[in-house]
């Protein structure tokens, strides 16, 4: 459907427009860009406008899990809306806030850090198939860019730490670098095993690998790998309990400190950006991405509707791993760091 | 028997026992009911001891109670009152300044326990603001302003609290 919706706006849209705009030679060029630069948006805005509401459904959750109501204030129109509109003014408020340079801070790395934080955490999104046909860059290499391209992530952390000329920022940025090392490990060696199972680093070919029932997903096959790499894939986001990069308690707010207004919401959309990542990553490597719970099921396989494989199958898939991501960061206490160390190592 | 336990108990760090059994304990409170109190519509009930903004009182006959005897300006661990008097035309010492600096104020309520004669209260209210740092010097003529409003509230409470005094 989405592809029909998409081939509709490519014929009558985008077609007339570069045939406005641009030399017949040119033509098919030029649209091929305008195409992926449309679905580049119809990507990103919904992934954006996720990360928003993420901050907060962590609160609400989070509130609730601690007997609080979280926020319930802020709605639309003068509706309350269970405080729905919070996230909105949130960003509203920091983009109008003041971007503090420090004084003593290098400033071309300052301003770079959190672009090199969030670009990877986007541009992961290119080879995430959300369906059969619907992905962006459908590269035989998949896996291994995104274990590239979510490794230069830390860059950005290490970068920011460096660059603040902070104690704290510089402390959290070490430890990060340190975290890095260890979990990376790990997280390589279950990405192997979900390759070597599929036989393909395609992350289509994987999930199509996993087809046949929700007993063929990797996650039970690959049980301990799956919890491997859910762990890692905590770790990899900064989130509790291995958030030592920020460890509020002693660093403060570790490698952002410095950062204020829309610098520091770069940061910290990059974190929810990743979150998504690494849900809907674990949702395809393992969980089966599009393919149906009930799929191959006796009785419940012949459903027409539900045991279909849809894109409603990965977003589920990736709203119950986020989910898991707020679970785990309200209960459990922050790793030490030299328990982090063990665990890594 | 020992070992059979740290057997037990290796197994079940291996399998994230402990995580599982933490994540349960957080995902019942998840379903628990809410104890927020919200704020402006709800109010959490108050004690008759409440002590809040300040108020000097007067008599029924209007005649205020203060006889500037400067106990509570003594008592103040804030050092945050101070009091001027002079004798007036009757014979009675009375104050001519009688200032509460709020910002100082610690609302300990010593000059309130301090008042022989049930002059400087502190009241159940608690929602007030300064939009200066004058707004929050209470001069004597706010405080018995103050006094001359809540007066009935004080009174009651003042008497329910009567017989532990």
């Amino acid at each position: 459907m989405l592809e029909n919706i998409f081939n509709l706006v490519s014929e009558h849209i985008l077609a007339p427009a570069v045939g406005l705009l641009v030399p017949d030679s040119y033509a098919s060029n030029a649209l091929y860009t305008l195409e992926v630069l449309v679905k580049i948006t119809a990507i990103l805005l919904p992934l954006l406008f996720c990360v928003a509401y993420l901050t907060y459904a962590e609160r609400k959750i989070i509130g609730y899990i601690q007997c609080r109501l979280g926020p319930n204030r802020v709605g639309f129109f003068g509706f309350r809306l269970w405080g729905l509109g919070q996230p909105i003014a949130d960003v509203v408020k920091l983009i109008f806030k003041e971007i503090i340079i420090p004084a003593g801070a290098n400033k071309r790395l300052f301003v770079i850090a959190p672009i090199l934080a969030m670009a990877p955490s986007l541009a992961a999104w290119a080879v995430i198939p959300f369906d059969e046909t619907l992905v962006l860059a459908d590269i035989n290499a998949g896996l291994l860019y995104i274990l590239a391209l979510t490794s230069l992530a830390v860059y950005g952390i290490i970068i920011a730490g460096w660059a603040s000329n902070s104690k704290y920022a510089f402390l959290g940025a070490m430890r990060s670098a340190a975290l890095f090392v260890s979990y990376q490990i790990a997280m390589g060696f279950a990405l192997v095993c979900v390759l070597i199972a599929a036989g393909s680093l395609n992350l289509g070919r994987i999930t199509d690998a996993q087809s046949g029932s929700i007993l063929h997903w990797y996650w039970l096959p690959l049980l301990p790998i799956f919890l491997v790499y859910f762990i890692s894939g905590v770790a990899e986001t900064n989130r509790a309990p291995f958030d030592v990069a920020e460890g509020e308690s002693e660093l403060v707010a570790g490698f952002h400190v410095e950062y204020g207004g829309m610098a520091f919401s770069i940061f910290f959309m990059a974190e929810y950006a990743n979150m998504v990542l690494i849900s809907v990553l674990t949702a395809v490597l393992f969980c089966g991405g599009w393919l149906s719970p009930f799929q191959g099921l006796p009785y419940l396989g012949g459903i027409p509707v539900i045991s279909e494989p849809n894109i409603i199958w990965l977003l589920v898939k990736t709203s119950v791993f986020l989910f898991l991501f707020l679970w785990v960061r309200a209960t459990f206490p922050r790793y030490s760091y030299d328990q982090i160390m063990r665990l890594g190592w | 028997m020992v070992q059979l336990m740290k057997i037990k108990d290796y197994f079940r760090t291996f399998l994230l026992w402990e995580l599982v059994k933490g994540l349960r304990l957080t995902g019942r409170y998840l379903f628990r009911r809410k104890i927020t109190v919200q704020y402006p519509e709800e109010k959490t009930p108050q004690s008759p001891r409440f002590r809040g903004l300040h108020a000097l009182r007067r008599y029924p006959n209007g005649e205020e109670r203060c006889i500037a005897c400067k106990l509570c300006e003594a008592v103040c661990p804030a050092v945050a009152i101070t009091i001027e008097s002079e004798q007036r035309d009757d014979g009675t010492r009375r104050t001519t300044r009688y200032d509460i600096d709020l910002a100082k104020c610690i609302f300990c309520g010593f000059c309130e326990e301090s008042c022989p004669v049930d002059s400087i209260v502190e009241t159940r209210i608690y929602e007030y603001h300064g939009e200066q740092r004058s707004d929050l010097l209470m001069t004597k003529e706010r405080l018995l302003e103050v006094g001359d409003i809540a007066e009935e509230q004080i009174a009651r409470d003042r008497a329910t609290e009567a017989i532990y005094r």
